[in-house]
């Protein structure tokens, strides 16, 4: 189906990930096998029963933002609107240079600038409803990294934000090829998130799905007999989408094509229907016009919850047979990003074509019961041409996108 | 471009002033207002002490008490309305392959008033920075992730298919349903149950108004507060409400007898880049939705026979938005009428742009254009026809109804009789 419409290039990436800032400290530390998760450092995490999470190192926004920006930005908008930046140099882009309704925004959200939100909150029920800052009405709000990136570069095109919890990531990058589709030149998208605050961790804690595992490399396992809930994150990566015609023309460098994508809500409990991922990575195999056997590596969701891995397992071996192709969940090292993690995880995918490794789901023992090749301990060097990327969100988002080599 | 064409064929709203779209439509009709006073909570200490409340009860209709718990109020609006559509629109899901059957649920602030509400219990009152897990409720991730919204209405009509909520701050309405209509023309869903929700009556939503004073201070005479295009408008009133729809392809609805409304013959979304809530009083990136929009339903601006304004009532945005209409219509600027159902609902924040959709069909519907509420004093920079005060009956074959938002977002749509000449 891509032949037939416009094809959608990926030409710049930024990173913001717990085990490196920047592209090419994520991908170096990725490749190794290290983690970026460890004890909570942002607050204090001793009376609440998860204690880690992936959280970015060295990030001084003073030091890429003016301070006008800082003072009306969450924490997960800072890091969007820097790696956003990088995108854009690494796609060798000027904003400036472009017609300004030939360039949109599309981000995902899960929860907003949920620590900016906490600040307030605490503002207004300890000292009174004046002391609330002008800029809550939309610091926190889902839509703001859209909104800042827009007027940070001059985007003027399409825009939009999707939440769909952790699918919502695969969600804005098909929105996003869309709108290439529909004629805009250029899309930056993918997204950033984050709520490591003591607000977000309570909330996060009611999904019953974090792990209390207090050794990082013991604590989040997908798809191990241990798995017992995920270890959260913060970060992602912003992409730089462009119309394969437009990238050729300006003779950009393309990292790889979002080739595919499609998406299922689950059935509603005690329906008794079978649940709606299988149904989305034949979707996304479909919309890329390709086999299940042209599929070189999945990166799995990799939930960390029994129940969740074996629905996920079962999907990949109804579609690709048992062992029926390499899978990993590089996310062990980072943690379970919300809308950030799929991005981040297309972003893997294709730095994994372009060099020809597959990089390891660390310190899992796979349950055997899974019949998964998981790719495991260290990297596997091989030939890729085609990845399949999977992301869930909480309640049933069931997203699948499959990206291509150049 | 496909040839697919997408039509509204369901109809659920749930507004200040009644629960059902035939509350809402006589409200509006009427030209009567639903702003008052804040009965939610005490607002003495808040700056605007008006909104347009809904008296809603979610178990008179059929939330189970479980339901209820788990789901912000933004949430059970959102699930009522979508049944009401879904029986408005006659479509029967049983024998549909559901995985054909799409979501999109717009909300600008999620589940707001979980949120301010529980963070008060778990902070005890603001007082701890280490906010206490002990205290939150069972379901406090639905509230930290608005995509339950989505989850919530998905599971109470059955559908398997995409399913998101689309955040695009006051936008979210009008880009939700845009969103649904991509998905159908693009083959992804057969049907699509889209709308939106907000419910942001609460402490934090005042506090962060009254902040940039966005909100009208005209606490004495609340029924009469929200005053678009009025020369004295000093503000919008905040409201809370649901429009949702059924969206399917031409052909399926006219297979199966369906009703239509209208169809959703285009749609765009612009961002202005200029500012998170100022306006520039061009209005070009507007004019520019306009335009796409009305080239996308390949009609010329002289075939709109109403505009639903987005009239929240600021001084910016009325005149943000009367430059915008003169822009991308021309002299028929002048000719058609111009309303804002704001006057009567207030401003809902997300949900709104999925109630002006509503207004809008319900407009084609009756042949009937809503009015201004509130209009007596003409403002000399906003000159076209609000229709002040009383509805009017004016033959309405294509509305065009538009959004402006916090982030830059513009986005207008082109609702159209699908029999109409053009194409």
């Amino acid at each position: 189906m891509s032949t037939a419409a416009t094809r959608t290039v990926v030409t710049g990436i930024g990173i913001a990930a717990p085990n490196g800032l920047g592209t090419s400290d994520y991908w170096a530390a990725t490749r190794s096998g290290k983690s970026g998760i460890g004890r909570i450092t942002r607050f204090d995490p001793t009376g609440y029963p998860a204690k880690l999470a992936g959280q970015v190192p060295g990030f001084n926004a003073g030091d890429h933002l003016p301070s006008r920006l800082l003072a009306q930005t969450d924490h997960m908008t800072r890091l969007a609107l820097v790696a956003t930046d990088w995108a854009l140099a690494d796609a060798g882009v000027t904003p400036a240079e472009l017609p300004a309704y030939d360039m949109g925004v599309v981000t995902a959200s899960s929860s907003g600038g949920f620590e900016f939100g906490q600040g307030e909150l605490q503002k207004l029920w300890s000292q009174g409803s004046q002391y609330v800052s002008a800029y809550q009405s939309f610091a926190w709000f889902y839509a703001v990294n859209s909104g800042q990136i827009s007027i940070r570069n001059g985007m003027k095109g399409p825009s939009g934000v999707l939440v769909s919890d952790q699918a919502g990531g695969l969600d804005a990058l098909a929105h996003a090829r869309r709108q290439i589709r529909k004629g805009t030149q250029l899309i930056v998208s993918g997204s950033i998130d984050a709520s490591v605050c003591p607000w977000g961790w309570v909330a996060q804690l009611a999904s019953g799905r974090l792990s209390e595992g207090e050794e990082p490399d013991r604590a989040y396992l997908p798809f191990d007999a241990a798995a017992a809930g995920h270890v959260p994150g913060e970060g992602g990566a912003i992409l730089i989408l462009e119309s394969a015609e437009a990238a050729a023309r300006r003779g950009a460098r393309v990292y790889g094509e979002i080739a595919g994508y499609g998406a299922t809500f689950d059935p509603a409990p005690g329906t008794g229907r079978p649940p709606g991922l299988r149904k989305a990575i034949e979707l996304a195999l479909a919309d890329a016009g390709v086999d299940a056997g042209d599929v070189d590596v999945v990166f799995a969701d990799g939930a960390a919850v029994p129940e969740l891995d074996r629905i996920e397992a079962d999907a990949l071996n109804e579609v690709f047979g048992p062992h029926g192709v390499m899978v990993t969940t590089p996310k062990t090292m980072t943690g379970r990003l919300y809308s950030g993690a799929a991005p981040l995880d297309v972003a893997t995918a294709l730095l994994a074509i372009r060099d020809g490794v597959v990089p390891p789901t660390t310190n899992v023992r796979p349950d055997a019961t899974y019949d998964l090749d998981l790719i495991t301990d260290e990297p596997r060097p091989t030939d890729l041409r085609t990845a399949l990327i999977l992301a869930r969100g909480h309640a049933g988002f069931n997203a699948a996108t499959v990206v291509t080599a150049a | 471009m496909s040839a697919r064409r997408v039509v509204i064929t369901g109809v659920g709203v749930t507004a200040p002033g009644g629960v059902g779209t035939k509350d809402f439509w006589n409200l509006l009709s009427e030209g009567r207002t639903a702003t008052r006073g804040i009965t939610f909570f005490d607002p003495s200490s808040f700056r605007s002490r008006v909104a347009a409340e809904i008296d809603f009860d979610p178990e008179e209709h059929g939330l189970s008490p479980q339901e209820i718990r788990r789901m912000d109020r933004a949430a059970q609006l959102a699930v009522v309305t979508a049944r009401e559509a879904l029986a408005d629109s006659g479509l029967d899901l049983t024998g549909a392959d559901p995985h054909r059957v799409g979501v999109t649920i717009g909300s600008a602030v999620g589940a707001t008033m979980g949120l301010d509400q529980e963070y008060r219990v778990v902070s005890d009152g603001g007082r701890l920075d280490l906010v206490d897990h002990a205290y939150a409720v069972p379901h406090l991730y639905n509230y930290l992730v608005p995509s339950s919204f989505a989850a919530e209405v998905a599971w109470a009509v059955g559908a398997e298919g995409p399913a998101t909520v689309v955040s695009t701050g006051c936008t979210s309405g009008l880009d939700s349903v845009g969103h649904a209509a991509e998905l159908i023309r693009e083959g992804s869903a057969c049907a699509v149950v889209a709308g939106a929700t907000d419910a942001p009556i609460s402490p934090i939503t005042l506090a962060c108004f009254d902040a940039i004073k966005a909100t009208t201070p005209r606490n004495d005479d609340p029924e009469h507060a929200s005053r678009p295009f009025d020369g004295t408008r000093n503000g919008f009133v905040l409201g809370e409400g649901s429009a949702v729809f059924v969206l399917e392809e031409l052909q399926g609805a006219l297979k199966r007898g369906a009703h239509i409304y209208a169809e959703i013959a285009g749609y765009a979304s612009r961002c202005n880049a200029f500012h998170m809530t100022g306006l520039r009083p061009d209005g070009v990136e507007m004019a520019e939705a306009i335009t796409v929009a009305l080239a996308e339903a390949r009609l010329n601006p002289e075939a709109i026979d109403y505009v639903n304004a987005h009239g929240s009532g600021t001084k910016q945005n009325d005149r943000h938005e009367t430059a915008a209409f003169k822009k991308s219509l021309g002299e028929h600027a002048y000719r058609t009428p111009v309303s804002s159902i704001k006057s009567m609902v207030g401003h809902s924040l997300g949900a709104i742009g999925s109630i002006e959709i509503a207004a809008s069909v319900l407009a084609m519907e009756h042949n009937v254009v809503p009015p201004t509420a509130n209009l007596h004093t003409p403002d000399p920079e906003c000159d076209l026809d609000y229709v002040p005060l009383t509805a009017r009956e004016h033959r309405t074959d294509a509305v065009l109804t538009v959004g402006s938002g916090f982030g830059g977002f513009q986005s207008a749509m082109v609702l159209a009789r699908p029999e109409r000449s053009a194409a």
